[in-house]
């Protein structure tokens, strides 16, 4: 039965769209890869069993009495109308099954609670509309983005495999390990969820709350942002790769080197052209969601930066809003959340791209003056 | 006519008044049950419409039709107008119509409040769908409004949806308190409380319902507006304030609003169900009972619906036994539907197929509630498909399918005509089949991981979601066959009985179809 659903599925999807043809009838939760995933999932079915279980009896008797019962038939109603017995038994019996289903229920969710001991300790903080991980013990963090390009999501190209669940900078996490995620929003709530962890946790701005997973299967692991968050909620994919514990290693001392490269970059003298093009690429992942990559906007949310009078007015109001944000709107302080380089490139880039043409131009040493006078 | 100008006092207590102020004026709780039934069926296909966009997004992975804006303008706006426009007032409306009927009372106790309650609804809507017109566009936070999306980051308009929300929140707590004033004083001498009929009864504990949390909910949004307007910092982190807080607050109300959509919808299927089967409804005091037990049992579940929130690990044992408990006064009432129909004599008219359709969906409703109960599993099913599939269950179903039982039940009495019965069985088929294909594969989906109020997905879950629009246009489109039908049955047919269906029991049958414009002028007494 499933294989034939299945091969309709194909067929139909093969049909009408090539690009989905592998597209899946599953009908159920997967076990996952974790304990909890897999304790997650046997909850799951018991509790799924024991409704099939009621719904057979309570329907069965239920059809039987509309097959049975018809004044078509020539049936004369009885006319018993209570019954103490049965009324406490289907009472007592649905309490002693709830019963039953809390006891493993309540093991589960206290061992979901035990965040004590973790190996490694991950920040994960929701932007709209991105994810940002930092490896708090090792000193630091980068930004994950969507990497699916507009066209295929505006249907002008051909879907990729990992539409929509696809980013520049996976989490990565090394296997069998305990990981503890420490969750937070800078915005609004997100909730950051991973299915095969059996994994799932408002970032809530102002809170921090925790979860933890130990993944025993190196791979990659996709999920999505949960909670409504905005325009772009949709996309706002979670991905994470578990890798053997020494090829982790190496990652984090490349990303640390990484990290002091990055901190050096703002001490280094900068032209106009290596602004203007490291701003480029910036604007794209930081900006670009909401200003639109040509500078357009979407009004009244999000002003047009195409001509405005901040991004071609006085340098310094323009720096402020960047770098403090504006309270009360969704222009968020990016500040503590680009560095340096990147924060001169794209005020630069803002004032001299689609036709703003203020010629002039901030470097990131100015930049960490600036942010070191407040 | 002047001739008989003494007779003028007499006459003007014989029928409507008329012209338009028949409508704005009037007091009469059969017009004013009238005008809420048709302004909630309007309301009902506004919000469909919106349904159907969302589907029609949601037919193809990518961005067809709308952009994710205005998707969330959608849902948010479908969802407000389904629960706020739809289910209650439609509800009210059936409350007004057939309290009066069924405890032997002329009218409402309060039938000029009855009319300020009714004509606030209209001013109300009229806000929160202009709202689509203003620059930055209708609210686009979900139809829960979590804060801080819905203060800090909300578009322009919110501040109408606020005011909007007030003026709904008013509506209902005159109609609650119109209802409780009614049944408490005007029932008929000999109905003692344990004698009034079901839906008198559930409709009873519902505007105490409303009563404990319509002001919590005007709470909440006024929170919201101080937060937006005048600089208060309630739900805003940066100033101290606490975004959780909102999510408790909102769901104080939340969750016992669910069961103000469903409660009355129970009473009506215990009328329906025992007419049907002819034979005494099983467990009548147990039915009240279970009533009650799920009303007081529903202000103490709220944190289900904020599992995933980091409430503390007792209090999320705390919320999920007691939202376990919850099955069991559920189950009794399903298990007594059941023993009612049980030997029986059994027809199947359109009501009875809504009914019996009530029963068997909305436990499913009800199953998928129970394991979203579960709070380890919920950490998986929580905001996603499952779960929309779950309210889609309980609510379309069970508060929806409630409602056309309850009017192919009364449309006799309250026209005086039969409606055309292959009509509705049509539509109640093709309900039937739209909405379980619309809704079923949600399980699906929500189990595959999609989450909820998303305007485009991953291509692992394009066919569902393909499946589930063809059923939501198929419902959709159904829906204007249930008007042509109620038109139908207004302008004429076969002549309905006093009591059309030979099972019914109750005051409501003792008056004559269609029922006098006042009724019950001297009590009738009940033995």
């Amino acid at each position: 039965m499933r294989v034939h659903a299945q091969r309709v599925g194909a067929l139909l999807g093969g049909l009408s769209f090539p690009a989905l043809s592998m597209a899946d009838w599953t009908v159920n939760m997967t076990p996952g890869v974790t304990g909890t995933s897999n304790d997650i999932f046997d909850l799951h079915m018991t509790i799924f069993w024991i409704c099939v279980v009621i719904g057979v009896v309570v329907f069965g008797i239920m059809f039987w009495s509309i097959f049975a019962h018809r004044k078509s038939q020539g049936a004369k109603p009885a006319n018993f109308h209570e019954n103490t017995l049965v009324e406490v038994l289907w009472t007592l019996i649905p309490l002693v099954i709830l019963i039953v289903m809390a006891i493993p229920a309540t093991t589960t969710l206290i061992d979901m609670y035990d965040t004590t001991e973790s190996d490694v300790d991950i920040k994960v903080t929701g932007y709209q509309w991105k994810w940002q991980y930092e490896y708090i013990n090792e000193d630091f963090g980068y930004f994950s983005n969507l990497t699916t390009p507009k066209d295929q999501i505006n249907n002008r190209q051909t879907k990729g495999e990992n539409y929509l669940l696809e980013v520049d900078n996976p989490m990565i996490i090394p296997v069998g390990k305990k990981v503890r995620f420490l969750l937070t929003a800078n915005d609004v709530i997100h909730s950051w969820w991973v299915p095969d962890f059996g994994v799932k946790k408002d970032a809530i701005p102002g809170f921090i709350n925790e979860a933890w997973t130990r993944v025993d299967k190196p791979g990659t692991y996709r999920g999505q942002c949960t909670e409504l968050c905005g325009k772009d909620h949709g996309f706002m994919p979670v991905v994470v790769k578990a890798v053997p514990e020494d090829e982790y290693n190496t990652w984090v001392a490349d990303q640390k080197a990484a990290a002091e490269k990055e901190r050096e970059l703002t001490q280094k003298d900068w032209t106009m052209e290596e602004l203007m093009e490291r701003g480029e690429k910036a604007y794209a992942t930081a900006c670009a969601a909401c200003h639109q990559a040509d500078g357009s906007g979407a009004p009244p949310a999000f002003p047009a930066l195409k001509g405005s009078a901040i991004a071609t007015g006085d340098m310094a109001a323009h720096i402020d809003v960047v770098v403090n944000g504006v309270s009360g709107t969704a222009m968020q302080a990016f500040g503590g959340q680009l560095n340096e380089a990147d924060l001169a490139a794209i005020i630069t880039y803002e004032r001299n791209a689609w036709g703003n043409k203020m010629g002039d131009m901030v470097t990131p040493k100015e930049i960490f003056d600036y942010k070191n006078q407040q | 006519m002047s001739a008989v100008a003494g007779t003028h006092a007499q006459d003007h207590h014989h029928g409507p008044a008329r012209g338009i102020s028949r409508w704005l004026l009037t007091t009469n709780h059969k017009d004013i049950g009238s005008m809420y039934l048709i302004f909630s069926f309007t309301m009902f296909l506004l919000g469909g419409t919106m349904a159907m966009v969302i589907r029609a997004e949601l037919f193809q992975p990518g961005l067809q039709i709308v952009q994710p804006e205005f998707f969330n303008q959608m849902t948010t706006m479908h969802g407000l107008i389904m629960v706020f426009g739809a289910v209650m007032p439609a509800f009210v409306g059936l409350a007004n119509w057939m309290v009066p009927l069924m405890i032997g009372a002329p009218d409402m106790a309060l039938p000029r409040m009855n009319n300020w309650s009714f004509w606030l609804l209209p001013c109300a809507f009229l806000i929160l769908v202009s709202t689509l017109f203003m620059e930055g566009g209708a609210p686009n936070f979900g139809w829960t409004f979590y804060a801080p999306l819905s203060t800090t980051y909300g578009p322009p308009s919110t501040t109408f949806f606020i005011f909007a929300i007030h003026i709904m929140g008013v509506s209902s707590i005159m109609g609650a308190i119109n209802v409780i004033a009614t049944v408490l004083n005007m029932r008929a001498p000999g109905m003692t409380l344990m004698k009034m009929p079901m839906f008198v009864w559930t409709w009873l504990i519902t505007a105490f319902l409303l009563i404990a949390v319509m002001p919590v909910l005007a709470g909440v949004v006024t929170m919201m507006l101080m937060d937006i307007n005048f600089g208060t910092s309630f739900f805003n982190a940066a100033g101290g304030g606490d975004p959780v807080l909102f999510q408790h607050v909102f769901w104080f109300f939340g969750h016992p609003e669910v069961y103000i959509m469903i409660l009355p919808a129970f009473g009506a299927i215990s009328h329906i169900i025992p007419a049907f089967s002819r034979k005494k409804l099983f467990g009548y005091a147990s039915m009240v009972y279970a009533v009650g037990a799920i009303a007081l049992l529903s202000f103490l579940v709220w944190a289900h619906h904020m599992f995933t929130v980091g409430v503390p690990v007792a209090g999320q044992l705390f919320f999920m036994y007691a939202t376990l408990l919850i099955a069991v006064p559920t189950g009794v009432k399903v298990f007594n539907w059941v023993a009612t129909m049980f030997r029986g004599s059994l027809t199947f008219e359109a009501p009875m197929l809504f009914a019996i359709a009530f029963v068997i969906l909305f436990t499913i409703g009800g199953f998928s509630g129970l394991m979203l109960a579960i709070a380890p599993a919920d950490f998986q099913y929580h905001d996603t498909y499952f779960v929309v599939a779950h309210f889609h269950y309980v609510l379309v179903p069970g508060a929806i399918f409630g409602i056309f039982a309850s009017a192919y039940f009364w449309l006799p009495k309250w026209t005086g005509n039969m409606y055309d019965e292959t009509l509705a069985k049509t539509h109640f088929w093709l309900s039937f089949v739209g909405m379980n294909l619309a809704f079923f594969p949600m399980h699906f989906l929500g189990l595959a991981g999609m989450p909820r109020r998303i305007p485009d997905y991953a291509l692992q879950f394009a066919d569902f979601n393909m499946v589930s629009s063809v059923g939501a246009f198929m419902f959709g489109a159904t829906q204007l066959l249930f008007l042509l039908i109620v038109v139908k049955c207004v302008k004429g047919g076969e002549k309905a009985a006093a009591k059309p269906w030979d099972g019914a029991e109750g005051l409501e049958w003792t008056v004559p179809s269609p029922a006098p414009y006042h009724t019950f002028s001297t009590p009738p007494e009940v033995k």
